[in-house]
């Protein structure tokens, strides 16, 4: 089982990236067009629009600034220019990214308009862009890996084959010293107390707890019928999945048999106890909870679905599986691994594992997944509440 | 001989349909995968690809077990191979 290593990107922290990406980072929905126009003028660069940055506070705020701060710091990001209204919180997040040692530059728009602050921003994006392209992969050990997971238009074939092969991996990969993480608060509904107990120790299972019954309260508050055609999607119940517990045992099977959490993670935050399985608060919209988990520097994805959900991410690639025999038939282009040999009990489920291992290691090598090479970029900040 | 329906756990009430041609009236195979026994089952409706065949009667108010766990309760009185979907089963939580 030993041996497993890749070729990475080693950055001035010590972690590894497995892309090389120079992002163009908006502080605010405002920054957007300057900065897409800097991704436009400077080829190679990637710009990461989004809808938010305005008037939020408290909690809400501390995981915008999060989410921003993780992502220029996750290890695929080579350098990062910031694009900000103002001068002051967009200088909050360069010394957050800065702390990582790498290249990163802040530029407000107030007093200077978006053409010249466009030109300032592409002079300095042309000077990372070409530091960057002159980086080599290196080798690397497989415990420098950080891998995170979550399930999308999951139907009963995920809980019969994608998710129990992402297990598997995890199982094969945790003694290995791998970093991993999964999420999906609401979609535990009916299996919170079987994912408590695969907690690795009380202390932590109650954690747990406290954030899933905390999930439950919004729900709870603001719900108008059972969620049926939410959650469970209407996909999901096009698939065959019928009730939120039933959802929730399926999505479960992703966490393997035997390999036990070490912490629970706000969203976005990084895992800090080394190695090892981490659980994350998130919502189960995929891009919200990919986004979390690239926020907090997982740098290679593993998602399976049932009917078909297409998400990329920006900067961590997304690898998909797929049980379903006519997902992986009809939808071939943005299924990276079919395993509905499963279903057909031609392959078992150890040989799944493995073959998700190797796309894996490929697509940490270089390999685009179907979602880079379709151009899916969801990036898509977590909201808590109202702005002020 | 092709699995036609698969089921997680020897407890569990239902199985998971994993061909696309399940019609009424079909002799079908199914998997126990925790036990690997083979089992078969009459389709008493046309049942879709991933979707739920009871493999014995159920109780209208009675728990409907997959993955050996409660995964929510019957809506109806449900026959042994029939379609079981949110026309029948309903959640216990929210």
């Amino acid at each position: 089982m030993a041996g497993y290593e890749f070729y990475g990107y080693r950055r001035e922290n010590g972690r590894v990236g497995i892309r090389n990406h120079v992002i163009i980072l908006p502080l605010d929905d405002l920054s957007n067009a300057a900065a897409e126009a800097v991704a436009n003028n400077i080829k190679g660069t990637l710009a990461l629009p989004h809808a938010y940055g305005r008037l939020q506070f408290g909690e809400d705020l501390e995981l915008h600034f999060r989410t921003l701060i993780g992502t220029g710091c996750n290890p695929n990001v080579a350098a990062c220019v910031v694009i900000g209204i103002e001068p002051g919180w967009t200088g909050r997040v360069v010394e957050g990214i800065a702390a990582t040692g790498k290249p990163v530059a802040g530029f407000a728009i107030e007093t200077n308009g978006d053409i010249s602050t466009i030109a300032a921003a592409s002079r300095k994006a042309q000077e990372f862009v070409q530091w960057a392209t002159e980086k080599q992969r290196e080798r690397c050990s497989i415990e420098d890996l950080f891998v995170s997971t979550k399930c999308g238009e999951s139907d009963t074939t995920s809980g019969l084959g994608s998710c129990p092969t992402v297990g598997n991996l995890i199982d094969k990969l945790d003694p290995l010293h791998v970093t991993t993480c999964f999420g999906e608060t609401s979609e535990l509904t009916g299996a919170e107390v079987v994912c408590a107990g695969r907690a690795a120790s009380k202390q932590v299972g109650d954690k747990f707890m406290q954030v899933f019954n905390a999930y439950q309260e919004v729900i709870d508050r603001h719900k108008t019928s059972d969620l049926s055609e939410s959650q469970p999607t209407k996909g999901n119940i096009a698939g065959g999945l019928t009730t939120i517990e039933e959802k929730a045992f399926g999505n479960l099977q992703k966490i393997g048999r035997k390999t036990k959490f070490i912490d629970v993670l706000q969203p976005a935050e990084a895992p800090a106890k080394g190695p090892g399985l981490y659980y994350m608060d998130t919502s189960s919209a995929a891009a919200e909870c990919v986004t979390l988990q690239a926020a907090s520097g997982f740098v290679v994805h593993l998602f399976p679905t049932g009917q078909g959900n297409v998400i990329g991410n920006p900067i961590e690639p997304v690898i998909k599986l797929t049980a379903n025999p006519r997902t992986a038939r009809t939808m071939r282009e943005h299924i990276d691994l079919d395993v509905s040999g499963l279903l057909r009990r031609e392959m078992n489920l150890d040989e799944a594992g493995d073959r998700l291992i190797d796309i894996m290691l490929r697509t940490c090598n270089g390999r685009l997944t179907c979602a880079e090479a379709l151009g899916h970029r969801e990036f898509v900040m977590t909201k808590l509440y109202q702005s002020a | 001989m092709i699995t036609s329906f698969i089921v997680h756990d020897k407890a569990d009430t239902v199985g998971v349909v994993v061909v696309e041609d399940v019609q009424l009236g079909k002799d079908l195979t199914g998997w126990i995968m925790e036990t690997d026994e083979t089992i078969t089952l009459k389709s008493l409706d046309p049942v879709p690809l991933g979707h739920k065949i009871a493999l014995r009667d159920i109780k209208s108010g009675d728990t409907v077990l997959k993955y050996g766990h409660d995964v929510g309760r019957a809506a109806a009185d449900i026959g042994q191979g029939r379609h079981v979907h949110v026309h029948n089963l309903k959640t216990k939580r929210w």
